[in-house]
């Protein structure tokens, strides 16, 4: 067996690949919380609880009505989604026009009811969902052995995260929405249904937080409390990449999740907080974020 | 029966929140005409441009474009009803390059000026059209920001200060663009503050004061009532 800096390689690799997909769900997450924040001014709190309600969707597909995975990437999105276009529309719409503070209660509010009422149904001890038979097995990197589930999360986490940025730097429609985040007001004062802008970009980060769901439930188990636990790395993410800023959103995930993962190998201790020492630094240094234009 | 104009703006009141700054705005502009509204700092010049928009807080009184109510209209349908509005801060949207900038507004109704057109009228902006929008000179973005509503199709254009802070050499620019456009067609309301440069342009001047037209000066007139504008615009 080889070893790097005296840690046998398997281990220092296999942390490695767990700081990944953690990492890539830092990613997918903070992207969706940055696309809202830009555009609707508010931190959504309940993101961790619409990750949450992916993975069960996926799972409730599966166990009521026998939709698979394959399925299950695209429609837990869809309904997630639709649930969060009328989150959009019954609540969170009444409250631009107060304090960012209110925005950060009612969703915060939110997520506390939709975990509470899943945890009612289905406990919080969790529950396990199948790796489609597809991604099964594992494949010998030569160094280490890969699950191919993870390494297709790896993979698909980087499409979506790419597809996203595309999608907002390279598109008619991204210019619309970069310029509603600039001045709103004006865009509308253009001919643009902004109001119907900001309700679609609800939805899409919220299928966003959904379809990361999906792609979580067949690692960690389905139980009401996967998103919170995720959550506040994530809001550090966030804060530490630049809040609005979609590329910042996204490095930033992935190297925290790499830089976690060094730390459990290296010292375990600090795994837990290392995140935030690092939220510390760059505050002090960047009190805008790595990636986000100063004020 | 007179010929209906094309904007007729009657007993407008505007607010931003509890402050009342338009207090019963008349006017109106006919096809093809270029109007200006004059007058001094915090007259309500901008605020009436705004209003007409949709973009103040409150608003009261009648709005009629081509003969359609808009006072209660949301400022996407007020635009896709045809009119534009060229802001006094120009509105350059930095996190767009100047492409992205000039084709943002939306195509409102067909009669727009093509981009063959636009780059002929404006060549800075085609060698410029990478460069991110507010990296512009003033002048320049001054031009994007016309040209932009140019496109949309539009037939009202709304242009507030299109010259302010800008050297001699633009504002002549300016001037052409407008003449320019006007023989197109477009119907312009300006705002300005420099008369000497709004009677090179327009057919008809009306003056503001604390929130209301206090005067109309057809353009031929300008010179036989200097003396009453010096006093309007305090120069
Ligand atoms: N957002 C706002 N909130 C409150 N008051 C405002 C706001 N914008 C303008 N005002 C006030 O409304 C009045 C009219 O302002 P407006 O901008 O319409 O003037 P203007 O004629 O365009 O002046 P200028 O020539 O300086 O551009 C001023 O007293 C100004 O202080
Ligand atoms: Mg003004």
């Amino acid at each position: 067996m080889f070893t790097i800096f005296g840690i046998p390689g398997p281990l220092l690799f296999g942390q490695l690949l767990l700081g990944l997909i953690n990492g890539a769900f830092y990613a997918m997450l903070s992207l969706g919380l940055a696309v809202i924040f830009g555009l609707l001014n508010i931190i959504n709190f309940a993101h961790g609880a619409l990750f949450m309600m992916g993975a069960f969707v996926a799972w409730m597909l599966l166990n009521y009505a026998g939709i698979g995975y394959w399925w299950a990437l695209l429609l837990a999105p869809l309904i997630v989604g639709a649930f969060g276009l009328v989150l959009e529309r019954t609540l969170i719409s009444r409250l631009y026009k107060l304090d960012h503070l209110y925005g950060l209660l009612l969703t915060f509010g939110l997520a506390l009811v939709i975990e509470g009422l899943f945890r009612n149904e289905y406990g919080s001890s969790g529950m396990p969902y199948q790796i489609p038979s597809a991604l099964q097995g594992a494949t010998n990197l030569g160094f280490m052995f890969l699950p191919n589930y993870r390494g297709w999360v790896v993979v698909a986490a980087l499409v979506v995260c790419l597809a996203t940025w595309l999608l907002i730097e390279k598109t008619k429609l991204g210019a619309m929405l970069r310029a509603a985040t600039e001045n709103a007001p004006l865009v509308q004062a253009f001919g643009v249904n902004v109001p119907r802008m900001v309700t679609l970009t609800y939805a899409g980060g919220v299928a966003l937080a959904a379809l990361a769901g999906v792609l979580a439930a067949p690692i960690y188990s389905v139980n009401p409390n996967m998103g919170s636990s995720f959550i506040n790395t994530v809001f550090a993410v966030v804060v530490i990449g630049g809040m609005g800023s979609i590329i910042g959103s996204v490095l930033t995930g992935f190297g925290l999740g790499i830089i976690e993962g060094l730390t459990k190998v290296f010292y375990p201790e600090a795994s837990a907080t290392v995140v935030f020492v690092v939220m510390a630094i760059v505050l002090l240094t960047r009190p805008a974020g790595l990636f986000g234009k100063a004020a | 029966m007179a010929e209906m104009p094309m904007l007729a703006v009657d007993a407008l009141h505007a607010w931003y929140g509890e402050s009342h700054i338009l207090h019963g705005v008349d006017f109106t502009v006919n096809e093809g005409e270029v109007v200006t509204l004059l007058g001094r700092n915090g007259a309500g010049k901008t605020t009436t441009m705004k209003a007409i928009m949709g973009l103040v807080g409150r608003r009261e009184g009648s709005i009629r474009y081509r003969g359609t109510e808009t006072i209660a209209l949301r400022p996407d349908l007020i635009a896709r009803a045809g009119i534009a509005l060229c802001p006094e801060e120009r509105g350059i949207f930095a996190s767009l390059n100047v492409t992205e900038n000039l084709l943002l507004p939306p195509v409102v109704a067909s009669g727009g000026l093509d981009l063959p057109t636009i780059y002929a009228l404006f060549p800075n902006l085609k060698e410029r059209s990478a460069s991110q929008g507010t990296k512009l000179s003033g002048g320049e973005q001054q031009m994007l920001a016309i040209a932009r509503i140019l496109r949309t199709g539009a037939r009202l254009l709304l242009l507030d200060e299109p010259t302010e802070g800008l050297a001699p050499v633009i504002v002549q620019q300016i001037g052409r663009t407008i003449r320019e456009i006007k023989a197109r067609g477009f119907t312009v309301l300006l705002v300005e503050q420099n008369f000497r440069f709004a009677a090179t342009v327009a057919d008809r001047h009306y003056v503001m004061e604390h929130g209301k037209i206090v005067d109309m000066i057809p353009n031929a007139a300008l010179s036989s009532n200097m003396g009453k504008l010096h006093e309007y615009l305090g120069v």
